[in-house]
């Protein structure tokens, strides 16, 4: 209602209590591809649709390593999200230089997040454009947290971010409480159907999907196309499946032949 | 101070290094490297512990391993790790040998007026394959070779290098007939180590061996004499 008298500057409060460009600096975040996270007890996973501004440029990545226990996806402007991934590589190497161990996810999360806050009370800067989702294995946990411009920062069992992602978030509501339990490939394959959920009109292909892992005797890491493209095989089979038992018991097999001819 | 004799009496002054001992060697072959260093860590003609490493595998194509003072061993190994990832994130590659080797030599002279007292040799695979061996003095002189010494125990080790690995002092074998191969090579190293081991007091107990290839690198640790 007062947006357009309140929103000129981070130091300006709305009479409802709100400040404004923060909430623009999270629709930068909005208007990011979708990346998606999820854990188990064992293993944690993100999931990313990387677009690609037309056919002759690469996907943008949206997966980076932080150290080897940890690593980010992003939604949002990629700028700030280099900004921020310096920072984090930075605060791990130092913490493993000086004490020997990994820094714990939930503490680089929170200095994190002190920063973000910084940039929305302070004359002259702009708060980060970049939501990030953190996956991380120390202390014999796993760990998923998001972090947004405004500088909250949450701990979640399945979280997805980036346009069109409240599609991914409704599919991990509804099957998140198996994930503690799973195994790895399940893990991953539910992160794939999430994505699936989100990617609308896109096709996922080995090229425009990303997908890292870390857990539990896994170092952070950053699966190879050739890898992923079996995830989205696995996927492509299952809903051949399906199509299958919703056919007529008599024509199973007739179908099924159909079927094959198609994916070939 | 000088005394009615006219001699000076020098007051010991206390010192910021102590050598704590130990071997280190290294030798390059055509596709591979060898590099192997004991663990015992000692004080003047005691033993502080057995076991304290003094081999560093930076990337999987590139090794260190530094004799010397065990204090200024770690924490050199500590700022290469960190320097090595800090190489890798800002490359999206790890170190190549070459690279590694510089950096070593400018860390080293970093401190050319309060030196480490380390001494240090690099060992790995180049970027076309070929096995190399660096070795540097305290402050990082560096040069490319193809097997080296280091440690209370080089003066034992390098002749035996000189002699086996570059035929040198040699009228049975001819150099054109000579192929150093991977198994050689090991069999070399853990034997001139181990003898090594038998006349220094400072080496022995354990060796850290690791054979570096165009697969990786594998490691391997046996036992030495504990006397």
């Amino acid at each position: 209602m007062f947006r357009t008298q309140y929103d000129s500057d981070i130091s300006i409060y709305s009479p409802e209590g709100r400040l404004y460009q923060i909430e623009y600096a999270m629709q930068a975040v909005a208007q990011g591809s979708t990346a998606l996270g999820l854990k188990s007890k064992t293993h944690a996973v993100v999931v990313t649709l990387m677009r690609s501004s037309d056919e002759l440029s690469s996907h943008q990545r949206k997966i980076f390593k932080v150290d080897g226990h940890m690593g980010i996806a992003i939604s949002g402007l990629t700028a700030d999200a280099r900004v921020l991934l310096k920072f984090m590589r930075n605060e791990t190497l130092h913490h493993k230089f000086v004490y020997g161990s990994d820094l714990p996810t939930g503490e680089v999360v929170s200095s994190l997040a002190m920063k973000s806050q910084r940039n929305t009370q302070r004359w002259g800067r702009r708060p980060y454009g970049v939501g990030l989702l953190v996956i991380g294995y120390d202390g014999g946990k796993t760990h998923l947290y998001q972090t947004s411009p405004s500088g909250n920062c949450f701990s979640y069992y399945a979280q997805a971010i980036g346009s069109r992602s409240q599609s991914a978030r409704t599919y991990l509501e509804k099957n998140f409480k198996e994930f503690p339990e799973l195994g790895l490939e399940e893990l991953v394959l539910h992160g794939v159907k999430a994505l699936k959920e989100s990617s609308g009109k896109e096709t996922l292909t080995k090229l425009n999907v990303g997908i890292a892992v870390v857990g539990k005797e896994q170092k952070f890491e950053i699966l190879k196309p050739n890898k992923v493209q079996t995830y989205l095989d696995q996927i492509l089979q299952t809903e051949g499946e399906i199509e299958i038992e919703n056919e007529n018991e008599n024509e199973k097999d007739q179908e099924a032949e159909t079927l094959e001819l198609k994916l070939d | 101070m000088e005394t009615y004799l006219g001699e000076k009496q020098q007051a010991s002054q206390w010192s910021p290094y102590i050598n704590n001992g130990g071997s280190c060697l290294a030798v390059a072959g055509d596709d591979f490297a060898v590099i192997a260093s004991d663990t015992r860590m000692s004080l003047g003609y005691s033993i502080k512990t057995r076991y304290s490493t003094k081999y560093l595998k930076i990337t999987e194509k590139c090794s260190i391993v530094s004799s010397g003072m065990q204090a200024d061993i770690f924490t050199l190994h500590k700022v290469l790790k960190s320097r090595a990832q800090i190489y890798e994130q800002k490359h999206g590659k790890p170190m190549s040998t070459d690279a590694v080797a510089k950096l070593v030599s400018r860390l080293l002279y970093y401190r050319r007026f309060f030196p480490y007292y380390t001494f240090n040799i690099v060992a790995g695979i180049d970027d076309e394959g070929v096995g190399c061996v660096f070795s540097y003095d305290a402050i990082g002189t560096l040069e490319r070779v193809k097997y080296s010494a280091s440690g209370s125990g080089s003066s034992l080790i390098e002749p035996v290098l000189d002699n086996q690995v570059a035929l040198k002092n040699r009228n049975d074998i001819k150099k054109e007939d000579f192929k150093l191969t991977k198994e050689y090579a090991i069999d070399l190293v853990k034997d001139a180590i181990t003898s090594a081991g038998e006349r220094d007091i400072y080496t022995g107990d354990f060796v850290e061996i690791s054979v570096i290839d165009i697969n990786g690198t594998h490691e391997e640790k046996f036992e030495l004499r504990f006397d």
